[in-house]
């Protein structure tokens, strides 16, 4: 399903550049992102993906981009992390935070508004941890990296964002564990959620409605997800070899 | 005030049912400055107390083979705003036994306290012997705390320690545990402590590891903030063969915190093996974004992340 004319943005990503260094990491990216819908970001190892996420939760060292992000049509860039997360925008880390001593319990409530003993153990439930078994345990390097991005997901559930970007949700995820997670996000889609994947992956790719295909930190074609797929799969080259928005195949957004 | 009344304020600080202490099953001394309050003993536990003018004489004797089922527990309080405690403990832990002690160190509404401890431990071989201290302390900073401890291990024994402070601002602190290790024997200590205001944090927890294959895991977590500080001097000293030791102090400043560690080493045979790391900074970066990223503000993130070190 691919959006209509009617649709609103929840967030623009208008021309957005950003240097890292003495290397610019994006190139002018202008992305609508549609309420409610499930998009997903797409491009190879370094085409910037995780660079895009960073910069749209504001993080230290990403702050000071060119161009303009407008969440609900009002311009973020100079708020904090923390403003913007309030706002409803979070981001489920490619590579989750490892804390030390700091209890599952803690974590996952530290986003949620006021919520029950017993909705924490739901949200675990859910994302597939038994709740005896991790509720007390630390949120450190004894989880192994699947149950922490579980971990993480649980947190973005309780917190009930208006748009999530999930980066990788799938890595280190077991073949079963990847159908609950799709199931979280139709979860979190009904609850209201704005769902954006960062992925590599043919069946989390399939999970959206909408795909950007990122190359050298440019969107280089959008559309329906599964002709991105496709392109991604059995087409994509290193960026600079063809470019498919001068073949004229997308499609209409 | 009554005594009672004494102590329910004192049970209350420190979060505990007074009813546990009605289970004929459970030891326990309770003191506020220098006068027992109530206690009780099992079989196998000797315990004398002898007041002082400022403060208790406590001699604890634990019988050969003996298994205490339930923790100890130790109350010692300072109700009033001012005062001085001072607590002599002399421990022996006969062959064998096992038990574990917790005391509660409680100075709710200290204005200007001193708590000085001194403490002669003797863990005999084969037995196991765990001290929980945790302090309940008033807001002002007018705390102050000398516990001074030295600790024989026995061959095959094993001493643990944990000091913790739930409540309240530090005063002034000065830890100094030195334990001393037989073959075989192990040795945990652990503090966890989080300084704020003008509060001063110092640790010094030594053990020398005597007996071949001795063991030692000397471990301090400390948060400063505003304008406290602290200064981390633990030492292993290994000087028979095979024996382990561990040395790990992590720091996290914040605010004009100032925080020293000074992890020594030192080891005199060449079948020994001690580490040691320690590591002193701000709350780690990633962390904190991430719990921002949930909407905390950087303040709320950075609690959540030194009580979660400190727990
Ligand atoms: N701090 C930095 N300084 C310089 N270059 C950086 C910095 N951080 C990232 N890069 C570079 O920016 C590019 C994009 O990185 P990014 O992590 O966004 O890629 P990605 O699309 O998420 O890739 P992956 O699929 O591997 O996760 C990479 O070439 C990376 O090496
Ligand atoms: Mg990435």
């Amino acid at each position: 399903m691919t959006g209509k004319k009617t649709d609103k943005s929840i967030l623009e990503l208008r021309d957005l550049t950003l240097r890292l260094g003495d290397r610019q990491i994006l190139n002018g990216i202008t992305m609508d992102i549609w309420e409610g819908h499930v998009h997903a970001i797409v491009g190879t190892n370094g085409a910037g993906k995780s660079t895009l996420a960073s910069t749209i939760m504001g993080l230290a060292g990403y702050r000071d981009f060119g161009g303009d992000i407008l969440f609900r049509g009002e311009s973020i860039k100079r708020m904090n992390i923390d403003e913007r997360a309030r706002l409803g925008i979070t981001l489920a880390w490619q590579e989750p935070a490892r804390f030390e001593g700091l209890k599952v319990r803690d974590f996952i409530a530290a986003g949620a508004k006021n919520e029950s003993e017993a909705g924490l153990a739901h949200a675990l439930e859910t994302v597939g941890l038994r709740p005896d078994e991790f509720m007390y345990r630390a949120v450190d390097k004894t989880l192994s990296g699947g149950e922490r991005k579980k971990v993480e997901l649980a947190s973005i559930l309780l917190m009930k964002p208006g748009l999530a970007f999930l980066d990788e949700p799938d890595s280190g995820i077991d073949i079963d564990s990847i159908q609950r997670i799709f199931r979280v996000v139709k979860l979190l889609r009904g609850e209201g959620t704005t769902v954006v994947f960062i992925t590599h992956s043919k069946a989390v790719l399939e999970q959206a409605d909408h795909a950007f295909l990122l190359c050298g930190g440019r969107v280089v074609d959008q559309g329906k997800s599964a002709r991105i797929s496709k392109y991604f799969e059995n087409e994509c080259m290193p960026c600079g070899v063809r470019d498919p928005l001068a073949r004229g195949e997308t499609d209409e957004r | 005030m009554s005594d009672d009344t004494v102590k329910q304020e004192l049970y209350s600080s420190i979060g505990q049912d007074p009813h546990t202490f009605d289970n004929p099953e459970i030891a326990h001394v309770t003191i506020n400055e220098n006068k027992v309050l109530a206690s009780n003993t099992v079989p196998g536990l000797t315990v004398d107390v002898r007041e002082l003018p400022d403060g208790i004489d406590l001699r604890m004797e634990l019988e050969e083979n003996r298994v205490i089922q339930y923790p100890v527990h130790m109350c010692f309080g300072v109700i009033p705003r001012t005062g001085v405690q001072r607590i002599n403990l002399d421990v022996v832990i006969g062959k064998n036994s096992k038990i574990s002690l917790m005391a509660h160190c409680s100075f709710p509404f200290a204005v200007d306290v001193k708590h000085i401890m001194d403490a002669k431990i003797k863990v005999m071989d084969g037995a196991e012997y765990s001290y929980f201290e945790r302090h309940v302390h008033s807001e002002t900073g007018g705390v102050n705390v000398l516990p001074k401890a030295v600790v024989d291990v026995g061959r095959g024994a094993r001493f643990r320690t944990e000091f913790q402070l739930l409540k309240g601002r530090v005063g002034i602190m000065d830890i100094d545990y030195e334990t001393h290790v037989a073959e075989e024997g192990l040795v945990e200590m652990t503090a966890l402590v989080s300084g704020s205001g003008d509060d001063h944090i110092v640790l010094h927890e030594t053990a020398f590891l005597e007996g071949a294959s001795s063991r030692a895991v000397l471990t301090s977590k400390v948060a400063v903030r505003n304008n406290a500080r602290s200064e981390v001097f633990n030492k292993i000293v290994a000087l028979a063969p095979y024996a382990r030791g561990h040395v790990d102090c992590k720091e996290i400043i914040k605010d004009n915190g100032v925080a020293v560690a000074t992890p020594i080493v030192d080891v005199r045979d060449a079948h020994a093996h001690v580490t040691h790391e320690a590591a002193i900074g701000s709350v780690d970066k990633k962390q904190l974004e991430t719990l921002m990223s949930r909407g905390m503000d950087e303040d709320e993130a950075s609690e959540v992340i030194i009580q979660g070190l400190l727990s």
